[in-house]
């Protein structure tokens, strides 16, 4: 057996497309960058329900809430896996929460925009989950393992998101004239920021290099933004809606739609904080953590005394009931 | 949804300990279906056994994934050395394989 170092065994597996898994030897940076994409991946699922939390009580019909009830109950579960995801890398749930409470890792921007109408249910739906989409089908071919197949997960339920998003906008666009220009309103919000989610130019993302040689990102920011623009316009055509780019064509020697530029320092003002919501959005998720410390507190206190009364002389908690519950399962 | 967020200038990455506190972590094993074995899900946070397991139904089971939910507290997980593959799990007994093995044609299906 030839005896290897980490970052030749490390190598070998990136260079067969082989996953790398929690316990292998990482470099250091590979490492810190999946904690950093990890984290704002969890960090964006679980701030992304407040932009579609906001309409539940609003919502037209009861079939309408309860979708809108499962669907935000999903990015709470995209949040957990993902979360789940980037503690094998050893890191903590309470130090992400805290990194998200104060500031110093951030979510995506798209949802410091507000929802201001129902239209913006289905405009997130169809054009911010089909954008997540386009992006998360090429990272469940990410390097690590763990957020792969977080990935897998995930895009097996965002399916049905974008599906109820274009039936809102549908129904919309063959409704009233109200209706109609509700959902042109809409579109016209949440075009250019859902074309903004993919991120800065190739030519301006100095990091995408190190991240596509070591797998972590197998498509770039433009790739997928094209791929994203050449779905979408006939999904918009077929509504009878507008897309707001005048310079939105077709290229019949690309193949592509050609699109206009996106206003990127509007994009990075979001990302200095200085979005229409991000305060909002932080405070509100601050006063849910700290408002529900009792609730936390309680169940802890209660699962010490619990177990305390089960076995007298274990401080652990309740493994011995875990054990016994799956003794009963084998049996 | 999505979410690289693109470095700003002079950002630095927050030094992250894994320090521990809050409820602890189980592993959670789901059953698909009767005559299937649980396979590993992902973990939750929870304070107790009961509440990890409402915690991975709701987390893990939304669309009907599973029959049955196992968890273990993580921290009883054992694992073997990651390091230790070569001598652990080299396969160097081909013999053992079906296809070692040439059977003729006219035998048929073996």
């Amino acid at each position: 057996m030839t005896v290897t170092t980490g970052q030749e065994a490390f190598d070998t597996l990136i260079a067969a497309k082989q996953k790398i898994e929690p316990r292998d030897w990482m470099p250091e940076e590979y490492r810190r960058t999946m904690i950093r994409q990890i984290a704002q991946h969890a960090h964006s699922e679980v701030i992304g329900q407040q932009p579609e939390g906001n309409w539940i009580t609003r919502a037209p019909s009861l079939r309408r809430k309860a979708i809108l009830v499962a669907k935000v109950q999903d990015e709470a579960g995209h949040g957990l896996y993902l979360y789940s995801a980037c503690e094998t890398l050893g890191v903590a749930r309470d130090e992400l929460n805290e990194l998200l409470h104060n500031g110093r890792q951030k979510y995506s921007s798209i949802f410091n925009y507000p929802t201001l109408s129902w239209a913006d249910m289905g405009a997130i739906g169809w054009l911010v989950d089909g954008a997540a989409i386009t992006n998360q089908v090429a990272l469940t071919r990410t390097s690590y393992g763990p957020y792969a197949r977080a990935m897998i997960r995930i895009c097996k339920e965002e399916s049905f998101h974008q599906r109820q998003g274009y039936e809102i906008m549908l129904t919309l666009a063959r409704g009233t004239e109200a209706q109609k220009d509700m959902a042109q309103d809409a579109l016209d919000r949440w075009w250019w920021p859902s074309l903004a989610m993919f991120g800065p130019p190739d030519d301006q993302s100095p990091h995408t290099e190190q991240s596509m040689r070591w797998g972590i990102k197998v498509e770039t920011n433009d790739q997928l933004r094209q791929r994203f623009v050449d779905m979408t316009v006939p999904q918009a055509q077929f509504l009878g809606l507008e897309i707001p780019d005048p310079e939105l064509a077709w290229n019949e020697e690309r193949g592509h739609y050609d699109f206009g530029d996106i206003d990127w320092e509007d994009f990075w003002e979001v990302v200095k904080g200085n979005g229409p919501c991000n305060r909002d959005r932080i405070a509100h998720k601050v006063k849910a953590w700290e408002d529900g410390a009792w609730v936390r507190e309680a169940a802890l206190a209660h699962a010490a005394k619990r177990s305390a009364a089960a076995e007298p002389t274990a401080n652990t908690v309740n493994a011995a009931n875990t054990v016994n519950a799956a003794n009963k399962e084998l049996s | 949804m999505s979410y690289d967020v693109p470095r700003m200038a002079g950002e630095v990455d927050p030094e992250l300990g894994g320090r521990r506190t809050g409820y602890p972590l189980w592993e959670v094993f789901v059953r698909a279906d009767r005559g299937l074995t649980h396979v590993h899900a992902g973990s939750v946070h929870a304070p107790d056994a009961e509440t990890a397991i409402q915690s991975a139904r709701d987390v893990y089971t939304r669309r009907n994934e599973g029959v049955s939910i196992w968890v273990v507290p993580s921290s009883a997980i054992r694992a073997s050395d990651p390091d230790a593959k070569g001598d652990w799990f080299d396969d160097d007994k081909p013999y053992r394989h079906p296809t070692f093995y040439e059977i003729p044609e006219e035998v048929g299906h073996m």
